[in-house]
């Protein structure tokens, strides 16, 4: 954790003689925001601490901490440390142990997990250590004991790390609630926030404040020192540059090539797939035999820790990994960073050359390789923003009411609450800062009997009202049933994935098993694998086989790209005295566009409409994301089979939407298709029956404990399932359409698969700007897209006629028609 | 919606897509699986699902014994979801049953989630029925001839050109059909499990059903 910082000694009078001699044993200095966090610790202010990756700063939000125990002893729960990984409570739990080891501290700090035993789950209860390190729902858990008040009364800081990744999501939010509750039991705790620098900190402040709110000046602000800029730069293969795809493998050599020419590499990718399939690619070509590993978050716990631990001791040369390396864990050794394919945002790209070279004083070296034609202007919009320091991220939105709901039946767990109290409480943790009454109090019957209309229920209460005017739980199988629900992530249903007779590899998504037979083969954690069957919940597999593998792939998997690298890329489109500077490649192919057809404008829509093997092509220059850009596609073919141009398909990638028919849109048909009002009915309609709202759904139903989330091991098999999501969404909707937890799906589909908000931003921005051109052929600009075609989801017909055409493929097999004749009565 | 004619045992009977058999012959109707009250009987738990499911499959039913009028339903076994669900009906949905059942005889087949109804419910009890060259019973013995059961709640997934389809449907190989669900919160069991497979051996047919009629599959080709 600590780290060797170079830079010249600065004055530190706040540190203790002990910690200096610490620090000179070690031949470090502290930094400036190591002693600026100090300082705000003595003054007794909140502290948000923003600085990059290795800037030492999860040793400038314990050394407080530290101090002050050191100097004046404490009983019981002193810090409790709060992050987003397992894997990073106990990396830092490691690495804290040094500095109390070393000084001889009379400090106890000890990690609580999901993998914690029970024994000692119970012993810290009773007596917790000074330090404890854990997560967002080890924390709500924590709070729903009847103990709650007796374990935290006397806790004096509260550390959040990684704030910029759990702020903006659900988690986040029920953290802040979690930190609301606190707040209550020890109203004189600190908060300290870690953050890798963001485009919104005002955001993390009002997170961080007791109040909920920014601007409050009671959250000082820390800045880390910058690192040295980054030299970055984009590669492209020597291989042909493809048109179309994401994986990047045609750069392959020259990926390797770099590899060998590094000490330590970290390979980014993007999704689980890309990761598998550039491993192999990689290993194809290792001719010299170089130690290159895979990490991605469906593998076996096990073979990450292990990947990682080899990586530590320096004994890899490269690892080909996913997010899941994008947070935590500091690697040394690590001098080069390649980000194959585009990198979907600037922050996202700072994070992961950040991973490069953990010393402040040296520049991290990082390549990024474009995987296709289009990806070379993200990647270079991403590389401008970076050297300018404009940063994109989620701003964090309205706290989901569904937490809402989670939080107030585990408060309730931990004891009788007043509904007022608690309302007013919720209201200081800042997604919630605005939250009406009367949203509280719909969930609040939600909590009590399901809130519906129709009062049946009240038979059946979780909430009982208590003598004091107080809502208690009406028993312990409440309790137990939150306790054994709670958290926000909810996973699609995975299934372990064995060797025969083996060991366990990883888990993959049953959405993706059900597709398969036996001896089909498909690649995962690195191999070959032949589908054997899945006995009971497990996958089993056996090495090798033959035929085309397929790659599992994860739903939401893929990020869109952030509306500041649209922007920035619609900007380099515009202007072409910049383009002498891309790939030549890609000049050639943006000049080609200027001849054949016009370039998007930079506040403007472009919609080129054109003939192609007898059909009509519509393609639409939006930059909104993917996916806005398929919420547009589902709207567009609706609009258009109104207005009887026959659409047969769509396909959306982040950058470009197309359209395809049977009549060809006259110029004026487009006006009305772009139309804002889309927006209105014929998007309630669409969202309506859209299996994406199911999904939804199902997760609001589960965070808001309405369904119980599928335990391992607990499913049920040889039995029909007990109820599903759909069913429960479907009934919910006819009978009553503005229940609490239909409301919650809604909005989470408008601000996340669906980007609802993107897509009218745009709709609204090009109203009366829409540059229509009707071209003779396919225009160099929508080569892509149509290359996806077939590569990608196409979207478009009814269940009707995609079944009547699968049960055609079928008809001669049918086993129905000789079989019925024959048997006697 | 369009039904599907089809025979079993050399019966002719009816499929319509909203998950009913009819016999014209004999104007009797065969509804599985209708688990009334099973909102509730969740409720009683603590687990809030909407109470809604109760009149929504009695009205889905109402639907069709309006379009067949039949003179005889049978109702397939699991027609609430446990014993304390008649207890726990509404003055409403009672009342829309007891309309339902007005009029025609109505046969409650008894099955594993309600082997005994109250005697005050309309229509009346019965093990299992023989109706003709027709058996009719909750839970299939698996070697019944012309035999019609539920029980299983068989769903299929279909792979179509664009995605999986997933959905309801009856499960017969001539000699033995498997009705589906009716009941509008129950769930489904694949087809390829081995429980129905016990039922239909290895080669059956399915009928998918779908949004406006029904998908003839040969058991192989779903998952």
């Amino acid at each position: 954790m600590p780290d060797a910082a170079a830079t010249s000694p600065i004055a530190t009078p706040n540190l203790p003689q002990s910690f200096r001699d610490w620090f000179d044993e070690k031949g470090w200095h502290p930094h400036p925001h190591q002693i600026e966090m100090l300082d705000a610790a003595r003054q007794g202010r909140h502290a948000l601490l923003i600085a990059p990756t290795g800037g030492g700063k999860t040793l400038a939000g314990f050394l407080p901490s530290l101090i002050e125990l050191a100097e004046a002893p404490h009983e019981g729960l002193h810090t409790l440390y709060i992050s987003p990984l397992k894997a990073l409570a106990v990396d830092i739990h490691r690495n804290l142990l040094l500095p109390i080891e070393e000084m001889d501290l009379p400090i106890t700090a000890e990690t609580r997990t999901g993998d914690t035993s029970q024994s000692k789950k119970q012993r810290q209860r009773g007596t917790p250590p000074n330090i404890l390190l854990t997560t967002p729902e080890s924390l709500a858990l924590l709070l729903s004991y009847t103990d709650a008040q007796k374990i935290f009364g006397r806790l004096r800081t509260i550390v959040v790390d990684e704030l910029h990744a759990l702020a903006p999501n659900k988690r986040g939010e029920l953290l802040a609630l979690g930190l609301a509750r606190l707040a209550r039991l020890a109203p004189d705790a600190r908060r300290v926030g870690l953050s890798a620098t963001v485009a919104y900190p005002e955001a993390l402040e009002a997170y961080l404040s007791p109040t909920g709110r920014a601007g409050q000046s009671d959250v000082a602000r820390v800045t880390g020192g910058g690192a040295a800029a980054a030299e970055v730069k984009i590669m492209i293969g020597r291989g042909h540059f493809p048109w179309s795809g994401h994986m990047g493998t045609y750069a392959v050599e020259d990926i390797y090539e770099q590899i060998c020419g590094a000490e330590t590499t970290l390979v980014f990718v993007n999704t689980r797939a890309q990761a598998e399939i550039l491993f192999q690619a990689l290993w194809r070509v290792n001719e010299q035999n170089l130690p290159i590993a895979l990490h991605h978050g469906s593998l076996s716990a096990e073979q990450r820790r292990k990947v990682e631990a080899v990586m530590a001791k320096g004994g890899l040369r490269a690892v080909v990994a996913t997010s899941s390396l994008d947070l935590g864990i500091d690697w040394a050794a690590v001098d080069l960073v390649i980000q194959v394919g585009a990198p979907k945002g600037s922050s996202r790209l700072l994070q992961r050359i950040g991973r490069a070279n953990h010393r402040l004083d040296q520049p991290s070296r990082a390549i990024l390789i474009p995987a296709n034609r289009f990806e070379v202007l993200e990647c270079q919009a991403a590389i401008d923003a970076v050297k300018e320091m404009t940063l994109d991220g989620d701003l964090p939105s309205d706290g989901a009411l569904d937490v809402l709901a989670q939080h107030i039946l585990g408060t309730a767990c931990a004891g009788p609450f007043h509904p007022d109290r608690l309302y007013q409480e919720v209201r200081t943790a800042a997604p919630y800062a605005d939250l009406p009454r009367e949203d509280f109090d719909a969930v609040l019957r939600f909590v009590t009997d399901g809130g519906y209309a129709l009062r049946t229920y009240d038979r059946f209460r979780r909430l009982r009202p208590t003598s004091e005017g107080l809502l208690s739980v009406v028993n312990e199988r409440v309790a137990r049933a939150y306790r054994m629900n709670v958290g926000t992530i909810v996973e699609a249903v995975t299934l372990k994935v064995r060797m025969r007779r083996g060991r366990f590899l990883g888990e993959i998504e049953e959405y993706f098993v059900q597709g398969l037979t036996p001896g089909d083969t498909f690649l995962f954690a690195g191999q070959l694998l032949t589908f054997e069957g899945v006995r009971e919940t497990v996958v089993e597999v056996s090495p090798g086989g033959d035929g085309e593998p397929e790659v599992p792939a994860y739903m939401g998997g893929r990020l869109p790209f952030t509306t500041h690298l649209s922007d920035r890329v619609r900007v380099m489109l515009e202007d072409d005295r910049d383009w002498p500077a891309l790939p030549a490649p890609v000049e050639d192919w943006l000049r080609m566009q200027q001849w054949r057809s016009v370039m998007p404008k930079r506040d403007r829509l472009l919609v080129e409409i054109f003939p192609r093997s007898g059909k009509f092509y519509l393609v639409a220059y939006c930059f909104a994301g993917r996916n806005a850009h398929q919420t547009l596609g589902m709207l567009l073919t609706r609009r258009m089979e109104r207005a009887g141009l026959d659409p047969l398909g769509f396909v959306a990638s982040d950058y470009v939407i197309a359209v395809w028919g049977l009549e060809e849109p006259r110029r004026e048909d487009v006006e009305a298709l772009f139309d804002q009002d889309m927006l209105g009915d014929d998007l309630e309609e669409w969202m309506a029956e859209s299996t994406l709202l199911k999904r939804t759904f199902r997760n609001v139903a589960v965070i808001a404990g309405l369904i119980e989330r599928k335990l391992p091991g607990h499913e049920k098999t040889g039995r029909q399932v007990t109820f599903s999501a759909d069913l429960i969404y479907d009934v919910l909707r006819s009978h009553e359409p503005d229940h609490v937890l239909l409301k919650a799906t809604r909005a989470d589909a408008a601000r996340g698969l669906t980007d609802i908000r993107r897509l009218a931003d745009l709709l609204v921005q090009v109203q009366g700007k829409i540059d229509v051109r009707a071209l003779d052929r396919v225009s160099p600009l929508a080569v892509p897209i149509l290359l996806e075609i077939g590569k990608e989801q196409v979207y478009g017909g009814a269940v009707d006629s995609l079944l009547e055409e699968a049960e055609a493929e079928l008809v001669a097999e049918a086993t129905g028609g000789n079989m019925q004749a024959q048997l006697p009565i | 919606m369009s039904v599907e004619t089809f025979h079993l045992n050399g019966v002719a009977l009816t499929a319509d897509p909203a998950g009913i058999l009819f016999w014209p012959e004999r104007s009797l109707l065969v509804v599985s699986d209708l688990h009334l009250e099973k909102g509730s009987s969740y409720a009683v738990r603590g687990v809030h699902l909407p109470p809604y499911d109760t009149a929504e499959t009695l009205k889905r039913l109402a639907l069709l014994v309006s379009a067949y009028a039949p003179e005889r339903v049978i109702c397939l076994g699991d027609n609430f979801h446990d014993l304390g669900g008649p207890g726990r009906m509404s003055e409403s949905d009672r009342n829309a049953l007891a309309a339902l059942v007005a009029g025609r005889d109505w046969c409650w087949v008894t099955g594993n989630h309600d082997p005994d109804l109250p005697e005050d419910l309309p229509g009346r009890n019965s093990l299992e029925e023989t109706v003709g060259a027709l058996t009719f019973r909750h839970e299939s013995n698996r070697n019944g001839i012309g035999e019609i059961s539920g029980h299983f709640h068989p769903s299929a997934r279909v792979k179509t050109r664009q995605r999986h389809l997933s959905g309801r449907c009856f499960a017969h190989n001539g000699q033995r059909l498997i009705m589906p669900a009716f009941g509008t919160l129950t769930g489904g069991l694949s087809v390829r499990d081995p429980a129905i497979g016990a039922v239909l051996g290895r080669s059956f047919e399915i009928l998918f059903l779908g949004p406006r009629r029904l998908y003839r599959f040969p058991s192989k080709a779903v998952a």
